[in-house]
């Protein structure tokens, strides 16, 4: 990823985030709450330190960002309102904007419906993991 | 009493069971739930990008309808209540995206939060009042111990939900004695249920509610209720354990409320 491009994704991640990094002070909290810490290559408190350094190009391509389950559990218990989860959706945005960023694609849909499966998931997914 | 009323893409399909013993319910405690005309999907999960403007309009039309009524506007499926919540918050509280909204929508009178958005468990709490309810119990649950599960999307951003305590909620198990049964508290009952991730990643979420369901049992529940279509889904998927129910038919079971002749 060139230099330029680098400043533009992080500028663009603290714009749609609305997120003050600097603010963080890497207590962990989030990184304790999250529920899918397990799955995570880069955990909530150090997305922070990645938009902090500029380091865009792991960020994007983190497995990290089709982990998240916006339950919003880091976003209440941070003690200094730096909203992690906010940062994990910038960069997904960053991603799913980008044409052929889609992350679920519709071909995908018909095999994974049952009976039961409510709208409510479908529309949820389409939305966190496409544009 | 009536009610501008929400009801959601999944109430009207797989979830049709909590509309409909909502509606009920709603009717034998006094009040009415009006459906808004030609509602459109909330779209599921809030909009968290601050520029996201689109995705916020379904809401703002639900909102805006409520607002020319003069009503307040009930939902009942958790992530409805949570998307349009916050997507007031917005209206009232954020320039930018009230003035876009507006810009677009070219109302007659700009929309800029008025409207309230009550869950139908508020409603329950601070219009009907739990006392109140409890007096018009006629069925009364005795004896049965019930889990609340409360799952994310009602409580978080705590500040902007305004629904209850976010880390330490009570607003179920008191519905839970007002229908004369018996709340049990555990740990997870705020814990996430797998949300969306089901669509993609079935033992994920499966190993998250079996948790849920495990946490609760240990504590001696027999029952789980929710307000959430999602959470029934992802925790009846997961096999074993205790049974899951919408609380709006448990609300019927304890007011007498029967369809045909038979409980609902």
């Amino acid at each position: 990823m060139s230099h330029d491009k680098t400043k533009k994704q992080a500028e663009l991640i603290r714009e749609i985030s609305g997120v003050n990094p600097y603010k963080c002070m890497k207590c962990g909290k989030c990184s304790a709450s999250c529920p899918s810490f397990n799955e995570m290559d880069i955990k909530p408190h150090q997305f922070v330190s990645y938009v902090l350094n500029d380091d865009l190009e792991a960020l994007v391509n983190s497995k990290s960002l089709w982990k998240c389950l916006s339950c919003f559990a880091c976003i209440e218990r941070c003690p200094r309102d730096v909203k992690p989860g906010k940062l994990v959706d910038a960069a997904r945005q960053l991603v799913v904007r980008e044409r052929g960023g889609d992350f679920l694609s519709a071909d995908e849909i018909p095999e994974k419906l049952d009976p039961e499966l409510p709208q409510q998931l479908l529309v949820s997914a389409f939305r966190r993991y496409r544009r | 009493m009536k009610y501008s009323y929400f009801p959601g893409c999944t109430l009207k399909t797989t979830g049709a069971s909590l509309d409909r013993s909502a509606r009920l319910a709603a009717l034998a405690l006094g009040f009415e739930l009006e459906e808004i005309e030609n509602w459109q999907c909330c779209g599921g999960v809030y909009p968290l990008g601050s520029d996201e403007i689109a995705t916020k309009l379904s809401s703002v039309r639900a909102l805006a309808e409520a607002k020319a009524k003069d009503q307040d506007l009930v939902t009942l499926c958790s992530a409805c209540h949570h998307v349009i919540k916050r997507v007031n918050d917005d209206m009232k509280n954020v320039d930018d995206i009230r003035t876009r909204a507006n810009n677009y929508m070219k109302l007659d009178e700009a929309y800029a939060g008025e409207t309230n958005v009550l869950h139908f468990l508020e409603v329950l709490r601070d219009r009907v009042g739990f006392d109140n309810l409890k007096a018009k119990v006629t069925n009364p649950l005795k004896g049965r111990k019930i889990g609340a599960y409360y799952g994310c999307l009602l409580l978080r951003p705590g500040k902007i939900m305004a629904f209850d305590d976010p880390e330490n909620p009570t607003i179920i198990e008191d519905f839970i004695r007002a229908i004369g049964a018996t709340p049990v508290v555990y740990p997870y009952r705020n814990e996430c249920c797998g949300g969306y991730i089901s669509l993609n990643e079935k033992d994920m979420a499966k190993s998250m509610c079996k948790r849920i369901k495990d946490s609760a049992e240990g504590f001696g529940a027999e029952m789980l209720i929710t307000a959430c279509p999602l959470c029934m889904y992802n925790l009846n998927k997961t096999e074993g354990g205790i049974s899951v129910r919408y609380f709006t038919e448990l609300l019927c079971e304890a007011l007498g409320i029967t369809e045909e002749g038979k409980a609902l």
